[in-house]
């Protein structure tokens, strides 16, 4: 007590205005406050570390048998739907790297509908930080690391295996399909989110795009009835997030009538995605603060 | 707007719509308005309880003082912001405990949740140090920095939530329901420190309660609502008289006596108190609760065998209902 009074009276007045508030650049802040929220969470987790390593564990082994699946199919049948093996590998290790990164940043945004039911959503709006960094945040699992693990492996044994001429274009294209990729499905679980803000309970909905829709273009698309392809291609924009450029990188017909240069637009469609997300986002943030649910 | 208070509001409204199933598919839309049409003022400094019955609208009040809610009409503003359109700037100047969910990291000490207030709400290093000294000092926190939030007790959390909202020096706290489950040794801590927080910081305070207690301690100023309408403004003594409320006298005597009888002191018509229920030795007497209960224990221990008394004060929510019954 003394102390605190010491330190007040050498000329320190409390100054009642709030301090070191600036105009800063939101996306900034959110990023910054993501990290905040995120450093937390791995420090939560690793309070469990056993814990911790068996889920991380179980989470690399659930993931890989689902490759092992298509390996053992692969054991009886030479192609699946006119393509081999190193190709289904490439499809399916550009899906799932691109899911894996999102899941990691965003997997627990399904998480908002129950926030909202419990009330404890409140308590994000009372911060000086953007709530969506903070949904964005919410119990950020270094276990997903699991996912990326596996499919960077199996895209390992692709570009190793695949037997294709690679040009300097070819080989730029994974890594942006891979980011592509991953700001499209982050794009459908904002989406998602916003969505939970009126049917609280629509996670599920949300889980048949980015799980259903990562396990679609694990497979080529000529084995899907044409009227999904063209779903997924003109509605819900995923087949921007593999197979486009992947078929591209394979020197494959899409079964879709496209031009070839749709196969570079994945980076635009994402820029797209993302912007009608963040739309719908503040659609539903503003429906909750007017309804109060 | 000079003369706009700290926090002023002019006949603030929020209107929620609702449906409700009338039929097999049908549904009927209707209006409930949680508030409707409240209007005061609060200065800077000062310490005011807010109270009404489940579903008054109180709540629903903080929500939108605090930005989480849009009003549907009127006008608000906190320190000259409208908190629904600037939440985040507003955000930083004031400080939230909802008395019942906790912000702090449920596996993590205690200390780390306040590093991140710390750095999320950007504390300068040493005004935070001073804050968290301060704060662990008055709430006693010291020994429980390092205890995982979980191993807490539901009163120990309180605390430290308390502190959670404090650190970044905010202008306003709201608490809702701040003691609410605590015990009694807890309640006194709190009640405490957020005491000498007002009067040293002239922190301006804003507190909902179901704890006449807390308001009797703390709050110069009361606001009852009900309906979603501002029911009462002003001093507690005054809401007693307003809601006309009457506090218990619970007496023990010797022997089963026919009821205690006190005529008026001034020599008036109505007796200075009323037997309510007689239990054998045990008499349960009301009297107004503005009036002082020390001359009436003195009177009655003068004319009967008393072996033991003790005063109930009238519950707030009796208080309110009468008062609602009085005004049409």
């Amino acid at each position: 007590m003394a102390e605190s009074v010491a330190v007040r009276a050498d000329g320190e007045e409390h100054e009642p205005v709030g301090f070191a508030f600036e105009d800063r650049p939101r996306p900034l802040e959110g990023v910054r406050a993501y990290g905040l929220i995120m450093a937390m969470w791995v420090r939560s987790t690793m309070a469990y570390r056993a814990s911790f390593a068996m889920t991380l564990f179980g989470n690399l082994a659930v993931t890989a048998f689902d490759f092992v699946t298509i390996l053992l199919m692969f054991t009886h049948v030479d192609a699946l739907g006119g393509y081999a093996l190193p190709e289904i590998a490439l499809l399916y290790g550009l899906s799932s790297t691109a899911f894996g990164v999102c899941d990691l940043l965003l997997g627990s945004m399904d998480r908002v509908g129950g926030r909202v039911r419990d009330g404890t959503f409140d308590t994000l709006l009372v911060r000086p930080v953007p709530v969506l960094a903070q949904v964005a945040a919410d119990r950020f699992a270094l276990r997903r690391l699991g996912r990326i693990t596996q499919g960077l492996l199996v895209l390992g044994y692709a570009i190793v295996t695949l037997d294709i001429a690679w040009t300097p274009l070819k080989m730029l294209m994974l890594p942006m399909t891979v980011l592509s990729g991953a700001a499209i499905f982050g794009a459908v679980f904002i989406a998602g989110a916003a969505f939970q803000f009126v049917a609280q309970d629509a996670s599920e909905v949300q889980n048949s795009f980015t799980y259903g829709g990562t396990t679609l273009l694990q497979y080529p698309p000529t084995i899907f009835a044409k009227d999904l392809v063209r779903g997924v291609t003109f509605v819900v924009p995923l087949a921007f997030a593999s197979w486009l450029p992947a078929l591209y990188v394979l020197g494959r017909e899409y079964p879709v009538d496209l031009p070839q240069w749709v196969a570079f637009l994945p980076p635009l469609v994402a820029a797209g995605a993302c912007a009608l997300a963040g739309l719908a986002w503040r659609a539903g943030l503003r429906s909750y603060r007017s309804t109060g649910s | 707007m000079a003369d706009d208070g700290f926090i002023s509001l002019d006949g603030v409204e929020k209107v929620f719509e609702v449906r409700r199933r009338a039929g097999l598919l049908r549904r009927e839309r209707h209006e409930v308005r949680a508030v409707d049409g409240i209007s005061f003022r609060v200065a800077r400094g000062e310490m005011v309880g807010y109270i009404g019955p489940n579903g008054a609208g109180k709540s629903t009040t903080i929500k939108m003082l605090t930005g989480i809610l849009t009003p549907s009409g009127g006008r608000l503003r906190v320190a000259g912001i409208d908190p629904s359109r600037e939440r985040t700037r507003l955000a930083q100047r004031i400080g939230v405990v909802f008395g019942q969910r906790t912000t702090l990291w449920w596996d993590l000490p205690l200390r780390d949740s306040y590093r991140l207030m710390h750095r999320m709400y950007r504390i300068p290093d040493r005004r935070y140090r001073e804050n968290l000294e301060r704060c662990v000092e008055l709430l006693d926190l010291g020994k429980l920095l390092e205890v995982p939030v979980r191993q807490l007790s539901l009163g120990q959390r309180m605390r430290g939530d308390i502190a959670a909202a404090l650190l970044h020096d905010p202008e306003v706290l709201y608490l809702d329901e701040p003691t609410i489950g605590l015990d009694v040794i807890s309640k006194v801590k709190v009640r405490q420190f957020l005491k000498e927080l007002n009067a040293e910081r002239g922190t301006t305070v804003l507190l909902t309660t179901h704890d006449l207690t807390d308001i009797e301690q703390l709050c110069g100023r009361v606001m009852v609502i009900d309906h979603g309408r501002l029911m009462y403004d002003g001093s507690l003594a005054g809401l007693h008289e307003v809601g006309e409320s009457e506090r218990m006298l619970v007496v023990d005597l010797e022997s089963e006596l026919p009821p205690i009888r006190l005529e008026s002191a001034d020599g008036g018509d109505q007796p200075a108190l009323r037997a309510v229920k007689v239990e054998g030795p045990r008499q349960w007497l009301a009297f107004p609760a503005a009036a002082s209960a020390a001359p009436l224990v003195a009177r009655i221990a003068a004319d009967y065998p008393l072996v033991d008394l003790s005063v109930r004060e009238p519950d707030i929510e009796a208080v309110i209902a009468r008062m609602y019954e009085s005004t049409p």
